[in-house]
């Protein structure tokens, strides 16, 4: 039978500003996140943490816990001593790395306040955490050493034997010699010693894992907040458990943020498997906000100390970084490869440098865990080229702007190789005078510098920033970040299952996993677009490792350039069936069957056709296919891009800084980003948005502060200074699309462009505000006390 | 224990409950009503936020026999007969939530900075208004735009 369909015009799918369809379950609190889980006959966990940054475990007496009502076990780490200590998956290549990582509990001694000492398991959460206080602990208190460049000097206390001055890697990139030749040989040389601050990254759901054991298969259920399911499983199984991963489930249930920090495996959620196979019960963990900030990774943390060289003209000649990544007392998953390929290798910014050389040296300290925090190392090499770009501009009394345009990769430089720091990537495509100009048309910058004479006329410290930022999306090539000696320890390609059933509704399970992107709508919108079916009739299934393939997770902003990717090719596939299937039910030749909005059609012939609803029913039915063709339209591809991608964009900021107190106020912030093809501008501007706002507030007020001892001051909201909705101006942004060749669907993600980009934009503005009392550079974060006191060492 | 009874989503309960309960852990716990979020343990990132008696309250900061006697209302409660609140519509149309573990309680907040005067609320006073939940995804522009918009509901 051949059936008429009116034309759908389904093609624009991709790219409207669709509202989300996972919403709805939000919204109305029916979406369950980790702690909304209820197994029957749970039991609850409940960690002991350390008191001391550095100190070494006597003994532990457990009688007086066990012993409370409800108390149902005590554990300490010499019960699970016979797990392995958990893995490193991400070593930072050419240098050799000594490894310390976490143990479910430790044992003999710990590096940070706040590891994992002993457990309760009790009937109640209350009961478990009554119990904890009953724990006695005979602890030694050890030398403790917090700061990174007091932990490299001789006679600082060692945190791990064998990193001779806690070095866990010393790491470069670049060609030293002729970077250092062409600082002796440029007309001006401007030096800086930047910080980076450490952040707490503050998802608002905290982190936590729930876990049954099942004895007659021998079989792990293991709930957990993670952005990727699939490696907790391997490493937890392969890694720590030493057992297949074919005996373990697990299973992210609606996540509420992640921003890096639930990519890693922590010792909690080894912890809680095993307590529930040593329990014969099922038990569930949920930390507190104040263990979230102590036992959670952190982010940034780098001391840079920076070299510039450029001509009186301000075309920039060298770029020379040295860099302390505190990395903390011990290991996280992947945290060398987060202040090494992520970062040194990023350090050309959007600019033509020559010369360019970074040293870093990954550090132990007695602090919490480093790992990825939202853009993860690109946000520390941001920082420091663009601030580089000002220093340089304000050196030679030029328009920070036309500093910019002097560097800039023009557009038909690209692929652009960055002098061999991207160790064989290239930059694939951009136009940074475009997002540029754009920008300074939205902001109106020679109206801007008139206004800024004006208030300085008046005494008012008006200042504008810029940040054009590149940064590197998509991180896959397999070749590249695990073969080709990035020390990823694997690879990082990306899966998707697509199936269309019976009825033409279609599931897609992918090894992606939301924690707020809204993976459901942008697949909906490209299986909709490719298909030619209604968003409605898509499902999107991920965060299980039941019934999805397997897939590296979400992170690094390669969703849409990895994994929706992968969805795009299985797509193709089946496309590809459809039309064979089709043209044997119409009877022509399959060379003469194309496939448009939803329906297979006759070439010069369109209302010959079967739609894909019918080519779905009769694959499945499977009665009647065409020779040597099998039943189903079922695809999965495994993803594995050529190259990652490189979204870029102009930042500015619009301050001023009150002559008083110090205290600056964000005025203006446009953002001109571009982030390749947009599948959901309200997803993208989203994204864009709470990334600015993260980035700023890095700037602005975000801070994580130890004191000598190695105590978290900053240990909750109290004292962390989480931005709220009443200290920013409306955002304005716009985008510019330039083509990548990289992926078919031409994206190039847009998770992390903000924190990238916003927080030198916000630096940069501060301080061209304060350029009239001389001031060149401020540390952040740029609060009140710090701005003030910089005032009144200018004016005194 | 302690006796207490209390109206929830206009289902009256009867309930003991230890002295040192907290209302957020009897509503989650007790009664099954997870919607509402814990998020912090300083009474400063508002997830937990519901109406006690009409006004927006951290439910964290309350007792649960505090709350004896009272009138609730949770995030679940919020639609009526299946139609969304305008608040909960314009969440959803405007792209206010990402991850959405901070939403139950923004928006049970933001109805409350609806009721007074919705119309003639301006962009500072919705950021006043909404400065006792915190949101670490959306930047809050679009939670700011969506009030708006369901205040010319």
């Amino acid at each position: 039978m051949t059936t008429q369909v009116e034309e759908q015009t389904t093609t624009s799918i991709v790219g409207a500003r669709m509202k989300r369809v996972e919403d709805p379950r939000m919204i109305t609190g029916a979406a369950k996140y980790l702690d909304d889980l209820k197994l029957p006959g749970m039991a609850y966990g409940a960690v002991l943490r350390s008191p001391y940054a550095h100190a070494r475990i006597k003994g532990i007496d457990t009688q007086k816990a066990a012993a409370h009502p409800g108390v149902i076990g005590v554990y300490t780490g010499k019960d699970f001593e016979h797990l392995n200590p958990l893995p490193c998956a991400w070593q930072a290549s050419g240098a050799d790395n000594f490894v310390a990582t976490p143990r479910a509990l430790e044992i003999d001694r710990v590096t940070f306040t706040g590891a994992g000492v002993a457990a309760v398991v009790a009937e109640t959460r209350a009961a478990a955490e009554d119990a904890l206080s009953l724990i006695e602990v005979d602890w030694e208190p050890l030398e403790v050493v917090v700061d990174p460049e007091r932990a490299v000097e001789e006679g600082a206390p060692q945190l791990h034997e064998a990193a001779e001055r806690n070095i866990v890697m010393d790491w470069e990139c670049g060609d030293p010699s002729a970077t250092d030749k062409a600082l002796g040989e440029a007309e001006v040389v401007v030096e800086q010693r930047l910080v980076n601050q450490r952040l707490l990254p503050t998802p608002i759901e905290p982190r936590g894992a729930a876990a049954q054991y099942e004895p007659s298969s021998g079989e792990y259920t293991v709930w957990m907040t993670s952005q990727a399911p699939h490696v907790m499983r391997l490493l937890m199984t392969a890694f720590v458990f030493g057992i297949p991963e074919t005996k373990m489930r697990c299973i992210s249930p609606q996540v509420g943020g992640g921003f890096g920090t639930k990519i890693f495996l922590y010792p909690e959620y080894v912890l809680v498997a095993a307590l529930a196979a040593k329990t014969g019960r099922p038990v569930k963990w949920m930390e507190s906000r104040s263990e979230n900030y102590a036992a959670t990774t952190h982010g940034r943390d780098h001391v840079t100390y920076l070299k510039v060289g450029a001509k009186r003209d301000g075309t920039i000649t060298a770029l020379k970084a040295k860099t302390y990544a505190n990395l903390g007392g011990i290991l996280s998953t992947i945290a060398p490869g987060i202040p090494t390929t992520l970062y040194g290798r990023m350090l050309s910014g959007a600019y033509r440098i020559p010369n360019i050389h970074c040293q870093v040296l990954g550090v132990y300290t007695n602090t919490g865990m480093v790992d990825a925090y939202r853009g993860a190392g690109r946000p520390e090499a941001t920082y420091v080229v663009e601030r580089a770009v000002d220093l340089v501009a304000r050196e030679l009394d030029l328009d920070p702007v036309e500093v910019r345009r002097r560097n800039f990769i023009p557009p038909d430089a690209f692929p652009y190789d960055p002098v061999g720091i991207l160790a064989g990537l290239e930059y694939d495509s951009g136009d940074y005078e475009k997002a540029l100009t754009r920008a300074l048309e939205m902001v109106g910058y020679d109206d801007f510098r008139k206004e800024q004479a004006a208030a300085r006329e008046e005494g008012r410290y008006l200042g504008i920033g810029f940040s054009t930022y590149v940064e590197i999306c998509g991180v896959a090539p397999s070749a590249w970040i695990g073969t080709g000696g990035q020390g990823w320890g694997a690879g990082l390609w990306e899966s998707a299952n697509v199936r269309v059933h019976l009825t033409g509704k279609v599931v897609v399970t992918t090894g992606s996993q939301s924690h707020g992107q809204g993976h459901e709508t942008t697949v909906a919108q490209v299986v909709a677009s490719e298909l030619g079916v209604p968003v409605e009739d898509v499902t999107v299934e991920l965060g299980d490792t039941l019934g999805t393939p397997f897939g590296y997770g979400t992170y690094g902003s390669r969703s849409a350039a990895v994994g929706v990717v992968a969805v795009y090719n299985a797509l193709q596939r089946i496309k590809a069936k459809a039309r064979r299937l089709a043209a044997h039910m119409l009877e022509v030749d399959v060379d003469d069957v194309e496939f448009e909005g939803g329906r297979a059609f006759v070439k010069g012939s369109p209302a010959t056709a079967k739609t894909i609803q019918e080519i779905a029913a009769a694959a499945a039915v499977g009665y009647d296919l065409p020779p040597g063709e099998e039943p189903f339209l079922d695809d999965t591809s495994y993803y594995d891009p050529p190259n990652c991608t490189f979204p870029f964009g102009t930042h500015v900021a619009v301050v001023e800084v009150e002559p008083e107190t110090g205290e600056v106020k964000l005025k203006r912030y446009v953002a001109v980003d571009d982030v390749g093809k947009v599948i959901n501008p309200l997803i993208v501007d989203g994204q864009v948005q709470g990334g600015i706002v993260q980035g700023v507030a890095q700037a602005l007020w975000e801070g994580a502060v130890y004191d000598e001892n190695g105590q978290l001051l900053t240990s909750s909201l109290m004292e962390y200074a989480v931005p709220k909705a009443d200290v920013f101006p409306q955002i304005e942004l716009d985008r510019t699309e330039t083509p990548t060749d990289v992926n078919p669907l031409g994206v190039k993600g847009a998770g992390e462009t903000g924190t990238i980009a916003s927080t030198a934009a916000v630096v940069n503005a501060v301080v061209d505000a304060l350029a009239p009392l001389g001031i060149r550079h401020v540390d952040m974060p740029l609060t009140p006390e710090r701005v003030w006191r910089a005032m009144r060492e200018a004016r005194s | 224990m302690i006796p207490i009874a209390l109206t929830v989503n206009g289902v009256r309960h009867e309930a003991e409950v230890e002295p040192r309960t907290l209302l957020v852990d009897f509503l989650r716990d007790d009664l099954g009503l997870t919607g509402t979020k814990i998020g912090c343990d300083t009474s400063l990132c508002g997830a937990c936020t519901i109406h006690l008696d009409g006004l927006a309250v951290k439910s964290c900061t309350v007792l649960a026999v505090q709350a004896d006697g009272s009138e609730i209302t949770t995030i679940e409660g919020l639609a009526r007969e299946g139609e969304l609140h305008p608040l909960q519509q314009a969440f959803w149309e405007r792209h206010a939530l990402q991850c959405g573990f901070c939403t139950p309680g923004m928006i049970m907040t933001g109805v409350e900075l609806l009721g007074t005067n919705g119309e003639g609320l301006t962009d500072a006073e919705i950021r006043r208004g909404l400065e006792g939940n915190l949101c670490r995804c959306t930047g809050y522009q679009h939670i700011v735009e969506a009030v708006h918009a369901a205040a010319v509901r």
